[in-house]
């Protein structure tokens, strides 16, 4: 027999989603229309003139040699950030999952970045590899590298990868460590009595019942590359040298704060926006079929 | 118990309402929004109090609101929200927004004559303050901390590498020529700079007498196009480039990022802000000094005079008559003598009138300190022209980025200064097209 409980409350329902709604309509579709409505606009910064120019905000930036490379070096630099986060995570959990002496220790240590803001962060790394005063910089120098990201956009952006995912690191250290402890040990036990390999047994056992974790965690990566990186380019490079590391969000903010061409920026980030809803859309439909729950 | 509950309710409410209510009916309150925080804030803070002090039928109230970037765009979201500050501060970049803003700002010129005060525009600085005026010579905005890039030279160095230390180069040829020698006596490098556009473009370009757009530098028109790419300012940016190899020049990086270098003896010679001389004053252990910046013997205009960086004061529109008198008050006690020479000398910025440069003069002030003398005599050099009155181009912001770019690019090798000048000045007009375009 079919088990069903009915809810007889007709309003309650509606009750109950409504913080969720207000806020879903508040933080997130009314400044998104607002953006899509500006997009639409030239305006001066003030508001006093404004006119209906259609898609002229677009062509614009669409025509504009900066922002097409903003895009390329986006692309470059979140998967990057994402990639790296993840493998070297996905190590250390490994790692820590086996570890027995010192296990506590060894983990606070990993998460303790997580605590430290993204700027700090940006602040730390930047005075490590400050060309001027930077330790990193010094022993390059000895080791007969020429450290100077304020003028070789390569190094720069290195620079800004290393300090991006090196927070996130944490991050998926504690997903990753949390979905491997889940992992019945059992399963890893009957593999290695029928002789599997350890690399074996990883990528035959462990690997796929992680996935769900994985999946989790490549949608926040990349969202976080895209979006939450903000203040480490900020801090360290502020989109330069010549463009290297500005990236979408970067130059949203650029454009739309420090050089006052709301239109432009307001275009750039309905732009920005497709590019997220896509990804995750892809993500979604793609990705999440090869997960196994 | 009732009644006394009652007898504080109604006193709570008298004092909590009309109490304040009665000393504001009194004092009319004068909004600043400025970006000055720590010590330069503190001096901010005195200066508001000072006017306080001195009069009661206002209040003036100083607002730190952060970078000059987020000052300019609270002021202006304040004016979205029409809750504007009667006195906003901005950077000298954000002037041509500002003054293309027609109904958002009061021209100063307007504030003063409407509040019968005495004014005279001729008792300012005419370098500083053109840089604020219409080409017919009226004042659109209160010029507050203005400075100018001048060149710093470690003094010990020089004596390190058998240079006179009283002899700072004057010229370009000059300054390779002492940076040879300086890197001969083992320095990692010759000189570097701060603000490489606004010293290397802008001020390189007043100071050799030559247009960085047409127009009058934009002062006449908003349909004015940017020629920096001239051969002048190519052979010195690739100048720049070429001695790389040799260490005469280093690259510091954007803003004043390169600050270090100077402090901490990479390189002896250093083009910075005169504002920056606290800084380094605090920063260096070794003697140094400030000279006029140097220039190309070759060039037929050179040395002219060179132009401000800083922000000045905007009155926003949209409040009643007398509380711009209010405002009008408070620019005549900022711009009077003493006030004026205590900012320059606390500050390093340069006094905005005639008056307290000499009140300062007269106090001593130079003989103690000459190396903050330097900036003054190098904008007062000459009357300034056409192309060292300043500059007033639109989107001026983004534009500084592109050359912040491009600069990087020809000093990385990747372009020569010929092409990445070009690509500046063909982006920077796109800019140009685009402010005329949402301005008109």
């Amino acid at each position: 027999m079919e088990k069903r409980v009915v809810f007889k409350h007709k309003f309650l329902p509606y009750l109950l989603v409504a913080p969720q709604i207000i806020i879903t309509l508040v933080f997130f579709i009314w400044p998104a229309s607002q953006a899509l409505y500006q997009s639409f606009l030239q305006e001066d910064p003030f508001g006093l003139s404004s006119k209906f120019v259609a898609l002229q905000n677009f062509k614009m930036i669409f025509t504009d040699e900066i922002y097409l490379r903003s895009i390329k070096v986006t692309l470059i630099f979140s998967f990057s950030v994402a990639a790296i986060a993840m493998c070297v995570a996905l190590l250390l959990a490994a790692m820590a999952d086996r570890a027995i002496k010192g296990a506590t220790t060894y983990k606070t240590l990993i998460i303790w970045p997580y605590a430290v803001a993204p700027v700090v962060a940006a602040v730390l790394w930047y005075f490590l590899f400050n060309p001027t005063v930077g330790m990193v910089a010094f022993y390059l120098k000895t080791l007969g590298i020429h450290w100077n990201h304020t003028l070789n956009g390569t190094q720069a952006m290195i620079l800004v990868i290393i300090a991006a995912a090196w927070r996130e690191i944490s991050y998926n250290f504690l997903f990753f460590l949390a979905g491997l402890q889940a992992i019945p040990k059992s399963f890893i036990e009957a593999a290695a009595i029928d002789g599997a390999s350890p690399a074996k047994r990883f990528w035959t056992i462990v690997f796929p019942l992680l996935s769900p974790t994985a999946f989790f965690l490549i949608v926040m990566n990349i969202v976080y590359a895209f979006f939450e990186t903000f203040g480490v380019i900020h801090a360290i490079t502020e989109g330069g040298p010549n463009e290297a590391t500005n990236i979408m969000v970067y130059k949203v903010y650029h454009d739309g704060f420090l050089s006052l061409d709301l239109g432009g920026s307001a275009a750039q980030s309905v732009i920005l926006m497709i590019v997220v809803i896509s990804l995750t859309v892809v993500q979604f439909r793609y990705i999440e079929r090869r997960v196994h729950y | 118990m009732m009644k006394v509950g009652k007898w504080i309710m109604v006193m709570s409410f008298l004092v909590a309402v009309l109490f304040p209510a009665t000393v504001l009916a009194e004092k009319i309150t004068i909004n600043w929004w400025h970006a000055h925080g720590g010590r330069l804030g503190e001096k901010v803070n005195a200066i508001a109090d000072g006017f306080n002090h001195l009069q009661n039928k206002y209040e003036l109230v100083a607002t730190y609101k952060g970078s000059y970037p987020d000052t300019m765009t609270a002021g202006i979201a304040a004016f979205r929200s029409k809750n504007p500050p009667h006195i906003l501060q901005v950077f000298e970049v954000g002037t041509a927004s500002m003054m293309a803003a027609r109904g958002a700002i009061k021209p100063v010129y307007e504030v003063m004559a409407e509040s019968g005060l005495p004014f005279d525009p001729n008792a300012f600085l005419p370098t500083v303050t053109s840089y604020y005026t219409t080409p017919d010579g009226r004042m659109l905005s209160m010029p507050f901390n203005s400075s100018t890039p001048v060149l710093y030279y470690n003094k010990d160095a020089f004596r390190k590498a058998g240079l006179d230390p009283n002899k700072p180069p004057k010229t370009w040829p000059e300054v390779a020529e002492c940076a040879k020698k300086l890197v001969a006596a083992g320095y990692p490098g010759g000189f570097s700079t701060a603000w490489i556009s606004w010293i290397h473009i802008e001020n390189f370009s007043a100071w050799h007498n030559v247009p960085i757009g047409t127009k009058a530098n934009g002062f006449e028109g908003m349909d004015t196009e940017f020629i920096y790419n001239s051969p002048l300012h190519v052979k010195h940016i690739q100048q720049l480039a070429d001695w790389q190899k040799n260490n005469i020049f280093v690259y510091g990086g954007r803003r004043n990022l390169g600050n270090a270098k100077f402090s901490s003896e990479e390189v002896a010679m250093y083009t910075e802000s005169s504002a920056g001389y606290a800084g380094f004053k605090k920063t260096c252990k070794f003697d140094f000094g400030t000279s006029m910046l140097p220039y190309w013997p070759d060039a037929p205009g050179a040395p002219q005079n060179t132009i401000i960086g800083g922000a000045s004061l905007w009155v926003m529109a949209g409040h009643p008559a007398e509380e711009y008198k209010g405002v009008a008050t408070f620019f005549t006690y900022l711009s009077s003598p003493a006030v004026q020479a205590d900012w320059h000398q606390f500050t390093g910025y340069l006094p905005i009138t005639t008056d307290a440069y000499l009140l300062t003069k007269g106090q001593g002030f130079y003989v103690e300190n000459p190396d903050m003398e330097t900036a003054l005599k190098q904008m007062t050099l000459n009357k300034p022209t056409e192309n060292s009155k300043g500059l007033r181009f639109g989107n001026y912001v983004q534009v500084r980025d592109i050359n912040y770019g491009e600069l990087e690019a020809i000093f990385a090798g990747k372009k020569t200064a010929k092409e990445g000048l070009d690509d500046a000045v063909a982006a920077g007009n796109k800019l140009l097209r685009r402010f005329e375009e949402a301005n008109k």
